[in-house]
């Protein structure tokens, strides 16, 4: 029996809501970055089943350029999640509120 | 029940569980653990979806390189746990719950609704010669190639960025 594509498909849909909230609800800075990580693997997820249902090798080499857009994406972020902490001694969200107007 | 069935159950189930135990955890350092879990366990859901060097990537470069980078951060910067999930902001968090389990019901009755297993079945031999290390490696250096460069250069530029915003300020 082959398992079908909606199941891949729900448990992708699944982890990406997971990630939504937690990029909500959370208020550390780093948990909040470590969701959004979550939510570009359950795009991942989505690339590769579609690319091995339909046999093209297209949404793995997607998959590639995510991961590293990925990689970027953590060093320069955790790079600013540290300079913010060396300036206000905090990374809680609802006290970083200097670009708020 | 076959055995990709029985590979599918057990590693979908525990990236569902791992993800959930992620965002809930108070404590960042066991968020992250449990992070890498999830990774590991989408690394064996590629597997069974025939994508090899995906798979492998996914561990070396998420499970490993990323995660342990959040580790370091995460120890350096010692931040403080929050409280329990549903303790600080209960009516917020509920709230929010509410509304993203509402766009999770859509979005499974959209995948249910459109029926995309009525038009796509694997060809098993297509997808495996899809996902192999040949077949990734020719398509990256032949069609690919200019975005592979591009890829280069951003991780370059990134670089740069994380050593200059995260460096000391001499003055």
């Amino acid at each position: 029996m082959q398992i079908p594509i909606e199941y891949y498909l729900i448990l992708s849909a699944f982890m990406f809501t997971v990630g939504i909230v937690g990029v909500l609800t959370r208020r550390n800075a780093i948990v909040v970055f470590m969701s959004i990580e979550l939510m570009l693997n359950s795009a991942n997820l989505t690339f590769i089943t579609f690319s091995s249902f339909l046999g093209d090798a297209a949404g793995q080499l997607f998959v590639f350029f995510v991961m590293a857009v990925a990689a970027a994406e953590a060093a320069v972020g955790l790079a600013i999640i540290i300079a913010i902490f060396r300036n206000k001694l905090t990374v809680n969200i609802d006290e970083i509120n200097i670009l708020k107007w | 029940m076959t055995l990709e069935l029985v590979l599918f159950i057990l590693f979908g189930s525990i990236c569902a569980v791992s993800s959930v135990m992620m965002i809930t955890r108070p404590n960042p350092v066991i968020s992250a653990l449990f992070l890498v879990l999830n990774f590991a366990s989408l690394a064996g859901l590629y597997l069974t979806l025939h994508a090899q060097f995906i798979a492998v990537a996914q561990v070396i470069v998420y499970a490993g390189a990323i995660m342990v980078f959040f580790l370091f951060v995460i120890m350096l910067l010692n931040p403080e746990t929050e409280k329990k999930f549903f303790k600080e902001k209960p009516k917020f968090r509920i709230f929010i719950v509410a509304i993203v389990a509402l766009v999770l019901f859509q979005l499974v009755y959209m995948i249910f609704l459109s029926q995309p297993s009525g038009e796509m079945t694997k060809e098993v031999s297509q997808s495996v010669e899809a996902g192999t290390v040949e077949n990734i490696g020719k398509e990256m250096f032949t069609n690919y190639v200019l975005p592979f460069e591009a890829a280069g250069y951003l991780l370059l530029a990134a670089t740069i960025g994380a050593l200059v915003l995260a460096k000391k300020k001499f003055e």
